[in-house]
């Protein structure tokens, strides 16, 4: 189902397309990605498992796990939550281990890639990547952005909340604008844009560095460039329950998406499972989307997330459940029930505390974990740091890692917000500016004051933890 | 500080008192004047930044916002920018207390429309009246802001509305 009437956003829906899913006609609209599209039609089981057949749903939608594998015109493997569906398609449930159909014509470009060069390859089109794109161009470099996304502005693009911080960062102002702010930003330098396009190898070469990217799961392009900077963002953790792999149980992220994004309804009923900022922004959206938030549940003896974010959903009737955990989800190929216990201080299900809820989709928000695939393969070195939430590469106050020409920002140098973000793309995109010759005194001032305005974002709480891990991997 | 309020996902009154002092009887009879209910420190400033009269002040970028009650002259930028929805104003008037609120849902109420009160737990308290609505578009911060009126004692313990709809 698709939402007609936000308070927030406006659907601008393409014209109407049809394509095939195991031979059965769908309706969808231009603009939508496979995956959400059949989401909209109502299929929620994508696929079986390959062992006992289980079926299986989304759970990221954004192209960072493999969950909607399918077949797409003979290709296997496309992840059909970020291709874009074509009057016409034909897209196959596989079994087993799909091979690439004989009647499938080699991709064009596969033997020979498509070769560019530039001078900085930003890979990951979000807060971090636009921001330094934007600042390392007007210092003088050619850009380049690369993005898996069918639209540049990485997670920004599905967060209708007002941002924290200053005005003169945003603050107030709501993350699907700042999106369209930053993107208007890069369209006017004339940055050139890959979208759809995964960058799958970074192999630093000397005073250059070559990306192996894919697009549009099809065709190879290789860029070389004098240095890159890795925005990938993060991906959501997983939580393993009984009944964890039924469809209706997804990442918080990818019902933002289907919700905010795609304007599509992602259920009638939504448990949440984690009270941190993501969850509980999830469960605000939700009531604006008029989809019914039985409850968030939290492990922890307390919220995670910021207060006020609390406040405004329990305020609207949506109890917060701390000390409490999910314990199972249950349904016949999808989920239709999901029960929460509460926890001893030893992490034990307290017996006789079980409730169950009616609910057809049950949302993960259980943490992210930085997307550090590439900074590893590149030879970077990686520390696993707590307070960052997981495996992240050493980097210098430029943000620079330890393979020269090589930075890092956003979500993919530690977990953290937007706001960060932005400012570590700016560092890092003034840094990469200067490294690659350009820049003046003036953009050193501007560097120092990104700096500042870091140091005075982190200086509560929450940041004085964050920069607890940076201090860990500070070269 | 204890921070229950951290475990519940809502402050009680008294809580609220304890992190800023909130105005008297006197001063809210004078006129509306803003509340914040964010008592935990998180890097945020807009408030303070869209104060027209220097009554919102702190110290850092962390520190939560304090509210010089004698400066405020009850013009609702507050409610209309804070991020985190956490600004409210109350007035009492005429034997009735007004309370103004932040409102991001659908159907959006009209003047006139009577709604469901509910306190900061979402547990429904009342019933009151719409006497003001700013549309998203009239707002300086993008939020839809009603006033509602409520008898007296309801003043600082309602903090959202339902629409009734057709019931």
């Amino acid at each position: 189902m698709r939402i007609e009437r936000h308070p927030i956003l406006t659907f601008r829906r393409g014209r109407r397309v049809k394509f095939f899913f195991n031979g059965q006609e769908v309706e969808a609209r231009e603009g939508e990605t496979i995956a959400m599209a059949l989401y909209a039609a109502g299929i929620r089981d994508l696929s079986k498992s390959q062992k006992f057949h289980r079926p299986r749903g989304l759970f990221c939608a954004i192209g960072k796990c493999s969950s909607c594998l399918l077949t797409v015109d003979g290709i296997p493997n496309v992840r059909t939550c970020i291709i874009p569906v074509k009057e016409g398609m034909r897209v196959e449930a596989s079994e087993g281990n799909p091979r690439l159909a004989d009647n499938v014509p080699p991709p064009k470009k596969f033997m020979e890639p498509e070769t560019h060069r530039t001078d900085l390859l930003v890979i990951g089109g979000g807060p971090a990547g636009l921001q330094a794109a934007i600042h390392a161009a007007d210092m003088g470099a050619r850009v380049t952005v690369l993005d898996e996304a069918p639209m540049l502005g990485g997670q920004l693009v599905k967060q209708t909340h007002k941002f924290f911080g200053k005005r003169q960062l945003h603050a107030g102002v709501r993350g699907i604008k700042i999106a369209e702010m930053l993107i208007e930003e890069v369209r006017r330098r004339g940055i050139e844009i890959f979208s759809r396009t995964s960058a799958v190898g970074l192999f630093p070469s000397g005073e250059e560095k070559v990306v192996d990217a894919v697009e549009a799961e099809r065709y190879l392009h290789r860029f070389t460039a004098r240095a890159v900077l890795v925005a990938t963002g993060a991906m959501e953790r997983y939580l393993p329950f009984p009944g964890a792999d039924l469809p209706g149980v997804y990442g918080a992220g990818a019902v933002q998406t289907l919700m905010n994004t795609y304007g599509i309804l992602p259920g009638e009923r939504v448990l949440i499972v984690g009270a941190g900022n993501v969850g509980l922004i999830l469960a605000y959206q939700l009531m604006q989307a008029g989809v019914k938030v039985p409850a968030v549940v939290e492990a922890l003896p307390r919220v995670g997330g910021y207060f006020v974010h609390a406040a405004k959903i329990r305020r609207q009737g949506v109890p917060i459940l701390t000390r409490h955990t999910i314990v199972r989800a249950a349904g016949s190929g999808r989920v239709e029930q999901a029960t929460v216990a509460e926890l001893d201080e030893r992490w034990s299900v307290i017996e006789g505390t079980e409730k169950t809820y009616d609910v057809d989709v049950v949302a993960l928000s259980v943490g992210l974990r930085p997307s550090v695939e590439l900074l590893q393969q590149a030879g970077c070195s990686m520390r696993f740091v707590r307070e960052l939430a997981g495996l992240v590469p050493l980097r210098d106050r430029n943000m620079q890692t330890t393979v020269e020409g090589i930075y890092v920002a956003g979500d993919a140098s530690g977990i953290e917000e937007a706001t960060t973000a932005m400012l570590e793309g700016t560092i890092a995109g003034i840094s990469a500016g200067f490294y690659l010759g350009h820049g003046d005194e003036k953009w050193q001032e501007r560097l120092e004051r990104a700096r500042a305005e870091l140091e005075e974002f982190r200086d509560g709480p929450i940041g004085r933890e964050v920069k607890k891990g940076i201090e860990r991997v500070l070269i | 500080m204890s921070e229950e309020w951290m475990s519940r996902g809502y402050i009680t009154l008294e809580e609220l008192d304890g992190v800023h002092p909130l105005p008297g009887r006197e001063r809210l009879m004078e006129g509306p004047v803003a509340i914040p209910e964010c008592p935990q420190e998180i890097p945020c400033t807009p408030c303070r930044e869209i104060c027209p009269t220097g009554a919102i002040t702190m110290e850092r970028v962390n520190d939560p916002p304090r509210v010089d009650y004698s400066k405020c002259i009850g013009c609702s930028l507050c409610v209309q920018i804070c991020p985190g929805l956490a600004f409210f104003m109350v007035h009492l008037k005429e034997g009735k207390a007004r309370v103004t609120m932040p409102y991001e849902y659908l159907p959006l109420p009209r003047r006139g429309e009577r709604v469901r009160l509910l306190d900061r737990k979402g547990e429904v308290v009342g019933e009151g009246v719409v006497v003001m609505v700013m549309t998203r578009e009239r707002s300086r911060g993008d939020t839809a802001v009603l006033t509602v009126e409520m008898a007296e004692e309801l003043a600082m313990v309602v903090r959202a509305v339902e629409v009734m709809g057709d019931e």
